[in-house]
């Protein structure tokens, strides 16, 4: 490493440099780039369901409809609301970071590990609501005695596609509390300021994508029904 | 040039990164990309002999018509062949093995943007790999290579889901590669080292990983619905519920399809470089070459619909991805036109990467064009699901990526051990090589055009001679990879020292020690020429 050291005049200063960049820039750019390429592959990953959603929303929409009724709008709302607030704590958190508000940064991580925890224990709730109804497909689900028989098998369509779903974005979320974990960590060792902030604001990137997938699947699943009496 | 053997005692001392650390915990946490490079050769190199044993063993079946073994287990040979080949040995061959290695020596970079993340991608391939090892010991898979449901979610009774994690494992490594190429080669270029400046080898991985990033993600998703709807006992792809399993078809071949450009753009991109050094001319037709690369990336994602004419697709889809299809023969015609056209009135030379080289562009010209045949909707009716398909793919994977992967493992053999092989050796090695995949897989043309379908372990008498034949060739072609094997291990002791730049070739990479040190240039080199400058032979080596 040393004799790399000064062949680069900028590696001197930073530690945090690695030591095949040429510099801090272009670490942050290759970073940054890497980290939206990564983000385009879990577009296209969850984009394999939304495409499954949208051909059979097609071809069952009475079904899908229907069977929206069976989502709980109130703690699906809660939890966009939740994971919005999220979203702005990690912001902060993001640009306390580049500021080199040591403090903040800290307090932005938590508040967003606490809005990431209320969501899936709100999760948790709306599962085991659908247990307990026996709304899971294959594994619980009453064929026989369902609400709205016509629909007995097209519902577990959706059922199926919405435990998919939801679920791999709550698999997204626990990862996104584990790297959040890791950045208070690193964040109360004062590890962030104005010229190294590149894993806030790659774990940020990260954040935001999973609050988004949560916009798209929180309309699609529990808002199609018509919500008038039935 | 210092190419004797003689122990020279400064050379003996030379510091490179094969010889920097030694133990298995400087290989095990390595993140020079050379050396994991070297990690994967060997993973994907004992694959290889897996999925080749899987193959020799069911063309012992197809000696006699009513096979050897029972058709369960015939399944499973085929199928463990097809999964443990496209998975775990062509997708990651070229590009996690010589494009690792290459790729940040070629643009002038120390190090892939992400040394880390490389090595763990070489990690989770190997999760993958036991994983998919582990289906194959408790009895394997007999879904084909292809997952399709709803046998393999609801009615097949192998270890279809350790098999099927274990490929989604492996497309995580694969994206981790993909992902890493793509940055480092946006933003890890030495000064002066252009976009139109890159060596092709470089815009082909450039285009690969693209496919990588784009495609695998499907996959993985595909097979995870596939796994939830086998442990769930329904699910998406379940027609007793108004599942459609057709879907799973299409979202499969969504990946699958742009994966077969995995399989055969590095590919293309060894072929470049090996004509244009041993023409001695500069590649004819540059940026048609590089652009066909992407074209043929961009392509790949709108043809899938081609593996459904008859599963299920409307007469206007089918039109549609029959003419979409056709039109990936442009760029890889341009590809082929330019490459003879860059040996047109060029110094010829035949070494062994040349060998392969020739080999490549004749078997994938075959392959291409009977590509063609199957993208034709008429054509395609009569010979799905027969050994025409079967030929048609392997003249394309086998007779164009394994020869390029074997043609490139000889160009850089002695960049990346600073050893020579046996020029002898390796050129009847290549010859057996191209005999026994002709002998193997043209009768197998044969096969397809009078009827013979697929995936069956006994067939009428008639076919026997055709089958047999086959066969013949298959053994050619077993022996001519375990040739190499012997004397590539041998010039690791015994190999007459190759020096920097044994081809006289052009590139960065040659003008560094063989092997390169643990960060490839002492100083980062600035470009000032175009790629493939190449004069007559004297010039340079003299």
């Amino acid at each position: 490493m040393a004799e790399l050291a000064h062949a680069d005049d900028a590696a001197i200063a930073d530690p945090s440099l690695r030591h095949h960049f040429a510099n801090s820039a272009q670490q942050l750019d290759a970073a940054m780039l890497g980290m939206w390429t990564f983000l385009i592959t879990e577009v296209l990953f969850f984009g394999g369901m939304f495409t499954a959603y949208a051909i059979y929303r097609t071809i069952y929409s009475e079904a899908f409809a229907s069977t929206s009724h069976y989502m709980n709008v109130i703690l699906g709302g809660t939890n966009t609301a939740v994971l919005i607030c999220s979203s702005l704590s990690m912001a902060m958190a993001v640009r306390s970071a580049q500021l080199s508000r040591y403090k903040t940064v800290v307090i932005s991580l938590i508040l967003t590990m606490i809005f990431g925890t209320v969501f899936l224990v709100v999760k948790y709730f709306e599962y085991s609501e659908k247990w307990r109804e026996g709304l899971i497909p294959g594994i619980k689900f009453d064929t026989v005695n369902y609400h709205v028989p016509q629909y007995a098998h097209e519902a577990q369509i959706l059922f199926f596609l919405y435990f998919a779903m939801t679920g791999m974005h709550a698999l997204h979320m626990i990862v996104g509390l584990g790297l959040l974990t890791y950045l208070v960590v690193k964040a109360r060792q004062k590890a962030f300021n104005a010229s190294y902030y590149t894993p806030v604001e790659m774990i940020g990137l990260y954040w935001h994508f999973v609050d988004v997938v949560w916009i798209f699947l929180f309309p699609l699943l529990y808002l199609i029904g018509n919500r008038g009496p039935h | 040039m210092a190419t004797l053997v003689h122990s020279n005692p400064q050379a003996a001392e030379e510091v490179n990164y094969l010889n920097v650390e030694h133990g298995w915990k400087s290989w095990l946490l390595t993140t020079d990309h050379k050396r994991i490079a070297i990690l994967y050769l060997i993973s994907i190199t004992l694959m290889f002999f897996v999925g080749g044993t899987f193959a020799v063993l069911f063309r012992i079946n197809l000696l006699s018509p009513e096979g050897i073994f029972s058709a369960e287990t015939y399944n499973r040979l085929f199928s463990m062949h097809g999964i443990i080949m496209v998975f775990f040995f062509l997708v990651p061959s070229i590009p996690a093995t010589l494009a690792n290695f290459f790729i940040p020596i070629m643009i002038g970079a120390k190090d892939l943007a992400f040394p880390r993340i490389n090595l763990l991608s070489w990690y989770i391939y190997i999760v993958g790999a036991v994983l998919a090892l582990y289906a194959v010991v408790r009895g394997g898979v007999d879904t084909g290579w292809t997952f399709y449901t709803p046998y393999s979610s609801t009615y097949s009774n192998s270890y279809v889901l350790a098999a099927a994690f274990g490929v989604f494992v492996a497309g995580f490594s694969s994206i981790l590669t993909g992902l890493n190429f793509i940055v480092t080669v946006h933003k890890m270029r030495a000064p002066g080292m252009t976009w139109s400046r890159l060596p092709l080898f470089v815009w082909a991985n450039y285009a690969t990983g693209l496919i990588q990033v784009l495609g695998t993600p499907v996959l993985a998703i595909t097979l995870l619905l596939l796994a939830f709807e086998r442990i769930a006992k329904v699910g998406i792809f379940d027609p007793r519920i108004g599942g459609d399993p057709i879907l799973f078809q299409h979202l499969f071949w969504f990946y699958s399809h742009p994966a077969v450009y995995i399989m055969i753009l590095p590919g293309m991109g060894v072929i470049s470089e090996i004509v244009s050094c041993f023409a001695r001319k500069r590649i004819f037709g540059y940026n048609f070459i590089a652009f066909s690369s992407m074209a043929i990336a961009v392509l790949s994602f709108v043809v899938w619909g081609h593996h459904m004419f008859l599963t299920g697709e409307s007469m206007y889809t089918a039109v549609s991805f029959s003419l979409l299809s056709m039109m990936v023969a442009v760029p890889s015609a341009i590809k082929v036109f330019n490459w003879t056209a860059t040996m047109y009135k060029g110094s010829v030379s035949f070494d062994t990467p040349m060998l392969y080289a020739f080999g490549f562009i004749g078997l994938f010209t075959i392959g291409g064009l009977t590509g063609l045949y199957l993208a034709s909707l008429g054509t395609d009716i009569a010979t799905h699901g027969t050994y025409f398909i079967v030929a048609h793919f392997h003249y394309v994977m086998v007779g164009g990526m394994v020869m390029a992967f074997m043609g490139g493992l000889h160009f850089w053999w002695p960049k990346m051990t600073g050893r020579m092989y046996s020029e002898s050796w390796s050129k009847f090695a290549a010859l057996l090589v191209f005999v026994g995949f002709n002998l193997t897989f043209f009768p197998q043309f044969i096969l397809g055009y009078l009827g013979m379908p697929r995936r069956y372990h006994a067939y009428p008498p008639e076919f026997q001679v055709l089958n047999v034949l086959s066969t013949a060739g298959a053994s050619v072609l077993g022996v001519g990879y375990l040739i190499p094997m012997i004397y590539f291990a041998y010039s690791l002791r015994k190999g007459p020292k190759a020096g920097p730049n044994p081809w006289g070739a052009a590139g960065l990479e040659w003008q560094i020690q063989s092997p390169p040190t643990t960060f490839n240039f002492d100083e980062t080199p600035t470009v000032k020429e175009e790629a493939y400058n190449y004069g007559p032979l004297e010039e340079i080596v003299g």
